[in-house]
């Protein structure tokens, strides 16, 4: 019983970790040919991609757009579980949560109609909201996630030594909820960089991030270079989800 | 001040920022769309002054002549411009053939209607038009579940399905991929629930890592793994389960493997969760009474994680139906799902309002799914 239960586990994790290695032999290909295992071996993709100014601009926008997003829902999102863990109102986290339980297609209908009516479509700035909206409900979850089991008479306690309110919750609570915030940025820049619906509706080729460039490679014309691109998402992929871990891993700690 | 008053301005103040930008950027464009699905203003737009008119016609045999006259000089005035354009999409969506007979009529530079083409001797293309000329339509919503609207206003049933089928089709593929990763998640977070907690920490943090990895990067794996020369098909013929190598990639098979491959951890997660507050003392208590491993598991385990099993299921299904990166990469034209239909509507036919519509109707799917989990399962759906 015991050896089948291990055994299942092991081969539904194969299932899950095994597929994501695919990617980088056929990027590591040194014929044109899709295949895996590849004929042979080159690093001619990731010149091709490193050269080519379409994926140059996408990298770019990629990390620009996850940049921003990061910066706009951190601090919103932050402030907002602050003020929620003051005082709890369920109908205000309920609309927070909002654009994490509406699926993506209908989020970026409704921001491209939206976008498009205020000029906003088609440029980095739109795709940068619209990821930050996205991103902020993660935020929230995660810095209130932290700040569970924190009496707010903790906030009490400082206020009655001589400290105003809000400098009471930022010297005192917020540090409490670092690992939050942190795990929070984590969450909020890999939503961005992951994201491809809103970018497909609405960025316009100078503003494709590099997923969106994918999308557009693995549709048109499939050729290794896409799968170099794979690769390098999937290793900033890791990296997140490392540092994910990692922001648990001190989360429980603390508890 | 006293303390409540003072944090509750403060709670009030730090909440604000994100309550207006979710309020601005997110609520607002929720509404937006949802006015799309029965937004008419394409006829008041390009022909502001007939609409008028046409909105005082009671829609009996024909309208007056001064109505008729106006329509054909405002025609003829709009021709060409972007207005015109959506106005004639818009009509033809109506009734077929109407978008040739108001080129033909705005050609004519504002002739009577009735010299220009036998059609506006008929009541239904009038008709058509002081149905634009309403403020709101339900024609595209009608249309999303199969209906149509004649021009004289009766609702009829469409001869075949389209729609429908498309919504029968999401269903079924997220309800499969849903029971798939359930059924295929449990046993690893059964396994994980059993591990000393470092451990179950490190496996945890393994099967959440397709969760952190890009769709695009995972569809393209699976591209190359279902290839026809792939090593899927490598194995099958090794394993001599086939002869020849089978296609795989843009099948509906191609879609659910892929699909589950990256709902499994949703699954994994929730029922965990459900599986990790079950007290372990049940599971030693119908030990005691002579319970061997598998019953225990059918008796204890299994009914502790009914609400993650219910949580698991609902996440996955309800994320899946509106998946469309991986359909639209992996799978044929019949595996195609709500969100490529918005999509084409949005790319291919520049048809807005049937774009909101579909929105409408998978939003109202999503909801009806959760409102579902919180009474299956409260406690998980809070």
């Amino acid at each position: 019983m015991r050896t089948v239960l291990a055994i299942a586990a092991a081969a539904v994790m194969a299932f899950l970790l095994l597929p994501l290695l695919a990617v980088v032999p056929v990027s590591l290909s040194g014929s044109e040919i899709l295949a895996l295992p590849p004929p042979s071996f080159s690093t001619h993709w990731y010149v091709a991609f490193a050269t080519d100014p379409r994926w140059i601009t996408a990298t770019r926008n990629s990390f620009i757009v996850a940049a921003g997003a990061v910066a706009a829902s951190v601090p919103l999102g932050t402030a907002a579980a602050l003020g929620l863990w003051l005082r709890m109102r369920p109908k205000l986290l309920a609309m927070f949560l909002l654009p994490m339980t509406v699926p993506a297609v209908i989020a970026a209908l409704a921001l491209y109609f939206a976008f498009a009516a205020i000029g906003l479509g088609s440029s980095l700035g739109g795709l940068i909201l619209a990821h930050a909206v996205l991103a902020a409900p993660f935020v929230v979850v995660a810095v209130l996630a932290s700040l569970r089991g924190i009496d707010p008479l903790l906030l009490r306690a400082a206020e009655s030594l001589g400290q105003a309110p809000l400098p009471a919750l930022w010297r005192v609570i917020l540090p409490l909820a670092r690992p939050g915030i942190l795990a929070g940025g984590v969450f909020a820049f890999a939503i961005s960089f992951d994201e491809v619906m809103v970018a497909l509706f609405i960025a316009a080729p100078g503003q494709f991030t590099l997923t969106r460039q994918m999308f557009a490679g693995l549709r048109e014309q499939i050729s290794p270079t896409v799968f170099a691109a794979a690769t390098i998402v999937l290793l900033v992929c890791l990296v997140l989800s490392w540092l994910a871990a990692r922001a648990g891993v001190i989360q429980e700690r603390r508890r | 001040m006293p303390h409540g008053v003072r944090h509750r301005i403060l709670a009030a103040l730090l909440i604000a920022p994100l309550a207006s930008l979710i309020l601005v950027a997110f609520v607002a464009p929720l509404a937006l769309l949802l006015w799309r699905a029965i937004d008419n203003t394409e006829l008041s737009d390009a022909l502001p002054q007939s609409a008028r008119l046409l909105r005082e016609w009671d829609g009996r045999a024909l309208p007056p002549a001064a109505t008729q006259r106006l329509v054909a000089h405002e025609l003829a005035g709009a021709a060409g411009g972007d207005a015109f354009g959506r106005l004639t999409r818009r009509a033809n969506f109506e009734l077929s053939g109407m978008r040739a007979l108001l080129l033909r009529t705005a050609r004519a530079g504002g002739a009577d209607p009735v010299t220009i083409d036998d059609r506006w001797t008929t009541p239904e293309p009038w008709l058509v038009l002081r149905h634009l000329a309403a403020p709101a339509t339900p024609s595209y919503l009608l249309r999303a579940i199969d209906f149509s609207r004649t021009p004289d206003g009766t609702i009829a049933v469409a001869e075949e399905p389209v729609f429908l089928n498309i919504l029968a089709r999401t269903l079924e593929i997220s309800a499969l991929v849903a029971a798939l990763c359930v059924g295929l998640g449990w046993p690893l977070a059964f396994f994980i629930a059993r591990l000393p907690p470092a451990r179950a920490r490190v496996w945890l943090a393994l099967a959440m890592i397709p969760f952190w990895t890009s769709v695009l990067v995972r569809t393209a794996a699976w591209l190359v793994l279902l290839a026809r020369e792939g090593p899927v098909n490598g194995l099958l013929l090794t394993l001599g389960v086939v002869q020849a190598p089978v296609q795989l990639v843009f099948t509906r098979l191609a879609v659910v493997v892929a699909m589950v491959h990256m709902m499994l951890p949703f699954a994994i997660l929730a029922i965990h969760a459900a599986l990790a507050r079950t007290d372990p003392w049940l599971s030693r208590a119908a030990a005691s009474l002579g319970a061997r491993p598998l019953r225990r598991v059918w008796s204890v385990h299994l009914p502790a994680s009914l609400p993650g099993i219910a949580a698991g299921f609902v996440t996955v299904f309800v994320v899946s139906a509106g998946f469309y990166v991986t359909p639209a990469l992996i799978g044929g034209p019949s595996d195609q799902m709500m969100a490529g239909q918005i999509s084409f509507f949005v790319n291919q036919t520049v048809n807005f309002g049937m774009a909101a519509s579909l929105a409408v109707l998978l939003l109202a799917l999503v909801f009806v799914s959760l409102a579902a989990l919180r009474r299956l399962a409260p406690e998980v759906a809070r």
